[in-house]
């Protein structure tokens, strides 16, 4: 199997990139990171593009083939990767598998997403379309279940409703230095406290916002990557999973077990376990998910997470375990097939010493990214080449 | 109407049924768990619904006992008067929210169903 090095990488501004639609994020983000790893768009040999819902929310479909064109890249073979939230996640899979099985030596990942054009009832409505019937029909939303887990979590494990608030001000703190990121505001916990309630006991600074962006990759065997830097990141270890569709059926609603398996997965394939892990981007969709991803990746023991956060161990400058030095989702934004992608584009730059004034000490990094609530996930590792 | 639960092989049920278990086994037989009480597990109060769903909406994921086995399943309140531990029913309502509104074709599935009122 062939080592697999990630050689560029690139993000569009996130946020509400009014008159730009899907594709000109893609094909942004797209040129960008050929530029970046000095690829030509002829040298590339397989285009994977992470999306959810183009379709339903522009009605363009037919993305992969379009972004090929745009960039000049056939006759690259293509194809589009949907997984709802962990899109881009499962981007980094399919094309790490294209480049590990000696199918591709050059392949370039683009995710990206055009949300804001829809209200927020509308987009809402799209992303609870991946519920199942007797779960749709209560009109729940993905922030429901997140407000349902945390009141259960908060209930059985004693844990302070500030402790997630602490997740939002840190996270948004983070986002203060991400000039790409949609928000660059810091928050104080009491702001987080008294915004409106969104899905009881959550409210609106639990919750990311709505987005467009996009973001890509170019994935190379070790041996091309050499041909072109010396500097260049590999992917240790990678895995994806998934839990019950319908997410009440889980024997513990505080368990993501797509999280546990993913993680253990891409924990065997690196050879490392959690303590070797010095940053992580995590999918803060809404702050609860941070404290589950954090347990579920063998980071705190299971309904502990809480303590580390309120510890400081996850801040970025002074902590064991920065978590979200991009800024995360929350603050960052999340436009859906672009998240999983950009998570792993701050890891890059972070274990490439390009993340400026959001640089901290790290050789190895972790990305999650969770798809539905919890319902598919994807765990990557990736290491700063020796 | 019914609330349908299925039981499969190896005596697990599930909410709703599916061609398999959770052990793996097959469906023996479907249980109405309309006509059971269940207990409160969690619960929250949505503000922001999607179009075609009432505003605010309280939700609750339930856990019933039928006969010493556990099965949970989520829906909605009639009341945001509601504590996790508390006691419901399923009570029959005929549109939980309105079909078409939203971006489900209508025609695939079901609109009717139970809300949960503490007993």
């Amino acid at each position: 199997m062939e080592r697999v090095a990630i050689i560029g990488a690139s993000m569009t501004q996130f946020g509400q990139r009014e008159g730009e639609w899907v594709m000109d994020l893609l094909a942004e983000a797209g040129e960008e990171c050929l530029e970046d790893a000095g690829v030509e768009a002829a040298d590339v040999e397989h285009l994977y593009v992470s999306n959810m819902a183009s379709g339903e929310f522009e009605g363009q479909t037919g993305v992969p083939n379009a972004l090929a064109h745009d960039l000049q890249a056939m006759p690259a073979y293509t194809q589009r990767v949907d997984q709802t939230s962990s899109s881009g996640g499962a981007g980094i899979f399919a094309a790490w598998q294209s480049v590990a099985s000696g199918a591709s030596d050059v392949t370039l990942l683009v995710g990206g997403e055009k949300m804001t054009h829809r209200s927020t009832g509308e987009a809402t409505d799209v992303i609870a379309s991946l519920t199942h019937p007797v779960e749709y029909k209560t009109g729940v939303t993905l922030p429901s279940f997140a407000g349902l887990t945390a009141r259960h979590y908060l209930e059985r494990f004693d844990a302070p409703r500030e402790s997630l608030a602490k997740v939002a001000v840190k996270n948004h703190k983070n986002g203060l230095d991400n000039p790409k990121a949609q928000f660059q505001k810091e928050i104080d916990e009491e702001t987080a406290l008294e915004s409106p309630i969104i899905a009881d006991p959550l409210r609106l600074y639990d919750f990311c916002p709505i987005t467009d962006g996009s973001a890509a990759l170019l994935l190379c065997s070790e041996d091309v990557a050499q041909e072109y830097t010396d500097d260049y990141v590999v992917i240790s270890g990678i895995d994806g999973a998934t839990d019950t569709h319908v997410v009440h059926e889980r024997e513990d609603p505080t368990v993501m077990g797509g999280v546990v398996e993913s993680g253990k997965g891409a924990y065997e394939m690196s050879g490392l376990e959690p303590e070797d892990i010095d940053v992580a981007e995590l999918h803060d969709m809404f702050t609860i998910l941070e404290f589950l991803q954090m347990e579920g990746l063998g980071f705190a023991e299971q309904g502990e997470a809480w303590k580390l956060v309120e510890e400081g161990y996850t801040e970025r400058d002074t902590g064991e375990l920065p978590v979200n030095t991009s800024g995360g989702l929350k603050s960052k934004g999340h436009p859906l097939g672009a998240s999983g992608v950009a998570q792993a584009v701050e890891i890059y730059e972070q274990l490439m010493g390009e993340a400026g004034p959001r640089q901290v000490d790290a050789n190895v990094g972790l990305a999650c990214n969770v798809g539905g609530f919890g319902n598919c996930v994807i765990t990557t590792i990736m290491e700063a080449a020796q | 109407m019914t609330m349908e639960a299925y039981r499969y092989e190896d005596g697990s049920i599930s909410y709703p049924g599916h061609p398999r278990g959770p052990g793996g086994g097959e469906p023996v037989e479907t249980i109405d768990l309309s006509e059971y009480t269940a207990e409160v597990i969690t619960w929250t109060t949505s503000t922001a619904t999607p179009p075609g769903v009432r505003e605010p909406n309280t939700l609750a994921i339930v856990e019933f006992d039928v006969e010493g086995e556990s099965v949970r399943a989520i829906g909605q309140a009639t009341t945001d008067e509601i504590e996790t531990g508390d006691e419901v029913e399923p009570v029959y309502v005929d549109e939980l929210r309105e079909p078409g509104a939203g971006i489900r074709e209508p025609e695939s599935q079901d609109w009717d169903g139970y809300r949960f009122e503490p007993v």
